[in-house]
């Protein structure tokens, strides 16, 4: 008798408990009231008590700059942000938690390539009204182009890349007498002389194949033309083609010199491959790839950009026009909801991108972006030379990809690029392989 | 209710059952005479062997009773486990989105491609090999320390790392195995120990500029292309040389002075800062190179030796008439030893099958060291009295007094390392993974990765299925033997 009125007793505490926990936050919201702040920042509605998470590739110092924005939007809509890093396989673990009924409120994703194919799933909401003016009135048509897949906008390029910079460090030119080349011929040289002083000259991530894929890319563009570029992305000629496999040779020449390479690049990740040629110990004097290099080496090195750390234009090939190999973040919605539209609508806005432009390793694609927000000369002519690069702007070939091919670490293009570093002078084998990669993921 | 006890104690007197549903750090109770604790052994080993059939009867639960109390485990055993499998079976049938029935052709595609090929033949090397030797330590660690002081000391410490995920273990030795002798542990170490022992080549990545005055030399260094006699001088250009490799004695070089009867010549770093100076003449400011071995030979054979001065300067004073060829050997330009990449596509998988050992010693050491405090001691002692030596005592009496044990160990680690995938994850670089690949570590980038293909995923997850499934038949096997 005792026993069974105890049991009662604590089932009814059970029930209790778990009714006041089945309660909270339901209704939490305060409604669709709109609180401007002063006149000409951008509107958004009051979001207290929402929450909303954003996923995306970012870590270390890119991670802490980004959250400085969620929280500007913070303060702004009173919502709860949460940021959630995915590291470089971010379509694979996007696509687990889509698969899982659990996505994040907004992802920002490294590749349209993804966009396309998450698109294509369902697993994206479409952008709203106020969020596709403020994406036309703030970004040139190519952007908006690239976010959209069917007619249907879904994406923000919240930041943009310019992927066709070289960085060095001025001490390891100096010394070995070396200027800034503008040539492919005057850059083999350049290294060459920076070999022969003493100093391996170039410090590339291969352990981080997306960095091989950006090699390649701006030889292409420069050796095959804008045309050709196109057309590849879209796979419309084969991998075997002679032209890539020209791209293949001039970059095996240059991989394939003796002593030219700090060691064992196929196990240095990117981050090790800038901050080894700027450390108070230098290894390497050049490390190319896109402008966020300028955040890691503030954030992880003491050399200071524009002084200790330069950078010039990726050189042109057989007197190729200037020309930018670009990328871009785009934040997409991932759950349907006030709190993601309205942060979309935020990053749209030049505010949100000032915040960003001020801490350095960042561009900007948004074209009302004030330039003297960027700390320095250096990343405001990075940032000119990208939103005035107008026809001459390509986006990253390997984003544009399908995911299999383009953006999954030890699979497709990233790893056939990897196999080539190791291997530099099998041209015809990595076409091959190229090829029979691109082939399975492109259908 | 001692009922119920009686009718189950026999089923419980194989305590080493426990193992097999380990949840890890979980003690196995040794079997037979000596049951510890616990159990009320009322019952227990002195249970009637051939209990009367009637007295069973009533002694047993009714069936409904024992059948409502599984339920709720039989239900959560059908969803969580067999819906998945039967589920997956038919998902590997169909393609990559699931809309068209493609019969056993993912099954094919997982043959023919080279990424599973390297997954089977590596996850083999892993059943082979982790398995017995995390055994044999785990043997060897208990064996060692069962009279020892300190054995609960040092137990704690080879089973901590256990307690840390798979995850924070990749971390760690990523940290340790990492190529570069400045960050990885064990590189340090290697590169170390071996400068002590050789002597480190003075100028490595010394190199000529070009091959109009020094090509590589057959065996290694380099060799003049023109010839040299006594009353002649020779410039020995070389370039690649980092400024940290030049010796504090290294001074301007200066050119050789032509003298009868010796071969003079200068070796020295021709590089000008500032790139200003004329390759391969002797400028101001160009240091000259000590230290360099210099070889002279006719006929392709060594007939003497030198060594260049601060300035750079060596001359050969003993030559007779003739030409000479002039070598500089390998030995001085020797890149400097960094270690072996152990997370290179060669090593990678037996160094996370070292990392995998570092975590699971201690699982069968804890194990076996339990069943080690069961084995009798007269049965060792009467061994050792009959005169055998203790590794006699060893091989002989206490290693097939542990059989069962050892069995279990082996067994559970077969099935654990069939399924090992976050540790590669981790560990290996992305240039490193297609080498390392393991099945669960394809199956998880197919299904997740940019290709989103579940079908070829289901039909890896099945194969994997099915190689497990011999391990656990023959536990379940054992179980039953051993219940009987």
């Amino acid at each position: 008798m005792r026993n069974t009125r105890r049991v009662a007793a604590a089932f009814a505490c059970l029930a209790l408990a778990l009714t006041a926990c089945g309660n909270s936050n339901s209704g939490g919201g305060g409604g669709g009231s709109t609180t401007s702040a002063a006149a000409g920042d951008v509107s958004l509605p009051d979001l207290a008590g929402q929450s909303c998470e954003v996923a995306a590739v970012w870590s270390g110092a890119e991670q802490a700059n980004f959250t400085k924005v969620l929280t500007a939007f913070a303060a702004k809509t009173h919502a709860t942000t949460k940021f959630t890093s995915t590291g470089d396989d971010i379509a694979t673990v996007l696509g687990t938690r889509v698969k899982g009924g659990q996505p994040p409120d907004v992802a920002i994703l490294p590749q349209p390539g993804l966009l396309k194919q998450f698109a294509a799933q369902g697993a994206l909401t479409e952008a709203s009204a106020d969020v596709a003016a403020a994406v036309d009135k703030n970004y040139s048509r190519i952007w908006k182009m690239l976010g959209t897949v069917d007619g249907k906008l879904y994406g923000v390029f919240f930041k943009a890349a310019n992927k066709s910079t070289v960085w060095y460090r001025a001490k390891a030119f100096s010394d070995a007498g070396v200027q800034e080349p503008k040539t492919w011929d005057g850059f083999t040289k350049a290294v060459q002389t920076i070999a022969d002083s003493g100093t391996v000259p170039l410090s590339i991530g291969g352990g981080d194949g997306w960095t091989l894929t950006d090699w390649f890319e701006n030889v292409y563009l420069r050796q095959a033309g804008a045309d050709n570029y196109d057309q590849l992305t879209q796979h419309k000629i084969p991998w075997t083609d002679p032209s890539v496999k020209a791209a293949l040779t001039t970059l095996g020449q240059l991989w394939g010199s003796k002593n030219l390479i700090v060691a064992k690049p196929l196990q240095t990740d990117f981050p090790t491959s800038v901050t080894q040629v700027f450390s108070d110990s230098p290894k390497g004097a050049v490390a190319y790839e896109g402008d966020f290099v300028a955040g890691v080496i503030s954030s992880e090195t003491k050399a200071k950009v524009g002084t200790d750390a330069k950078f010039f234009n990726f050189p042109s090939i057989n007197n190729s026009p200037p020309a930018v190999v670009g990328g871009g973040d785009v934040a997409v919605a991932m759950k349907g909801g006030t709190c993601a539209q309205a942060l979309l609508r935020y990053l749209a806005s030049p505010e949100a991108a000032a915040i960003w432009a001020k801490l350095g390793g960042y561009t900007s694609a948004n074209k009302n972006l004030n330039v003297s927000n960027y700390p320095d000369d250096t990343t405001r002519a990075i940032a000119q030379a990208l939103v005035s690069a107008g026809d001459n702007f390509r986006f990253d070939m390997s984003d544009q990809a399908p995911a299999a091919f383009g953006g999954t670490p030890s699979k497709g293009e990233w790893k056939d690029l990897q196999d080539f570093l190791a291997n530099p002078s099998n041209v015809n084998g990595t076409a091959a392989k190229l090829e029979a990669d691109a082939a399975k993921a492109y259908k | 209710m001692t009922t119920g006890e009686g009718a189950a104690a026999p089923g419980r007197r194989s305590d080493t059952g426990h193992a097999d549903s380990l949840i890890a750090g979980e003690d196995a109770s040794p079997a037979t005479t000596a049951p510890a604790g616990g159990v009320p052994s009322t019952g227990g080993a002195a249970a009637p062997t051939a209990p009367r059939p009637g007295r069973r009867a009533e002694l047993a639960p009714k069936a409904w009773v024992a059948f409502s109390f599984l339920f709720p485990a039989l239900l959560l055993l059908a969803v969580l486990v067999l819906y998945p499998i039967l589920y997956s079976v038919k998902r590997s049938m169909f393609d990559a989105l699931g809309t068209h029935f493609v019969g056993l052709s993912n099954y094919k595609d997982m043959f023919t491609s080279p990424d599973t090929r390297t997954a089977i033949k590596n996850n083999a090397i892993w059943v082979l090999v982790a398995p017995i030797v995390v055994t044999a330590l785990g043997l060897i660690f208990a064996v060692l320390t069962e009279r020892v002081k300190w054995s609960t000391a040092f137990k704690t410490v080879v089973f901590m790392p256990m307690a840390i995920s798979f995850l924070a273990t990749g971390i760690i030795f990523r940290l340790v195995y990492d190529a570069d002798p400045s960050r990885g542990l064990a590189n340090a170490i290697i590169s170390e120990i071996h400068d002590v022992f050789s002597n480190a080549a003075h100028y490595p990545g010394g190199r000529p500029r070009g091959t109009q005055v020094l090509t590589a030399a057959p065996g290694g260094g380099y060799q003049t292309t023109a010839s040299v006699s006594p009353g002649g001088t020779i410039l020995l250009p070389l370039v690649g040389v980092a400024a940290d490799d030049l010796p504090k004695n290294a001074q301007d070089a200066i050119a050789p002075s032509a003298r009868s009867g010796a071969v003079n010549g200068t070796v020295w770093f021709d590089f000008s800062r500032g790139g200003r100076g004329t390759p391969g003449s002797v400028d101001r400011g160009e240091k000259g190179l000590p230290g360099i071995n210099i070889q002279a030979l006719q006929n392709g054979k060594v007939v003497a030796s030198a060594t260049s001065d601060g300035t750079g300067r060596f001359s050969f004073r003993t030559l007779g008439a003739g030409s000479y060829t002039l070598r500089l050997p390998p030995g001085n330009f020797a890149a400097r030893f960094a270690g072996p990449t152990w997370l290179g596509p060669t090593l990678a998988t037996w160094a996370i099958i070292g990392a995998y050992i570092w975590i699971w010693a201690g699982f069968a050491m804890v194990l076996i060291a339990a069943g080690l405090a069961a084995i009798p001691r007269e049965a060792l002692e009467a061994a050792r009295v009959d005169g055998g030596t203790e590794w006699q005592v060893f091989r002989r009496v206490t290693v097939p007094l542990l059989a069962p044990v050892l069995v279990v160990v082996i067994v559970t680690l077969v099935i654990n390392v069939l399924k090992v995938f976050d540790l590669i994850l981790i560990l290996s670089p992305s240039s490193s993974q297609a080498s390392a690949n393991v099945l669960a570590l394809e199956m998880w980038r197919v299904s997740f990765g940019g290709a989103q293909n579940y079908g070829l995923g289901s039909a890896l997850g099945i194969f994997l299925f099915v190689l497990v499934l011999p391990a656990m038949i023959f536990n379940i096997r054992r179980f039953r033997r051993e219940q009987q």
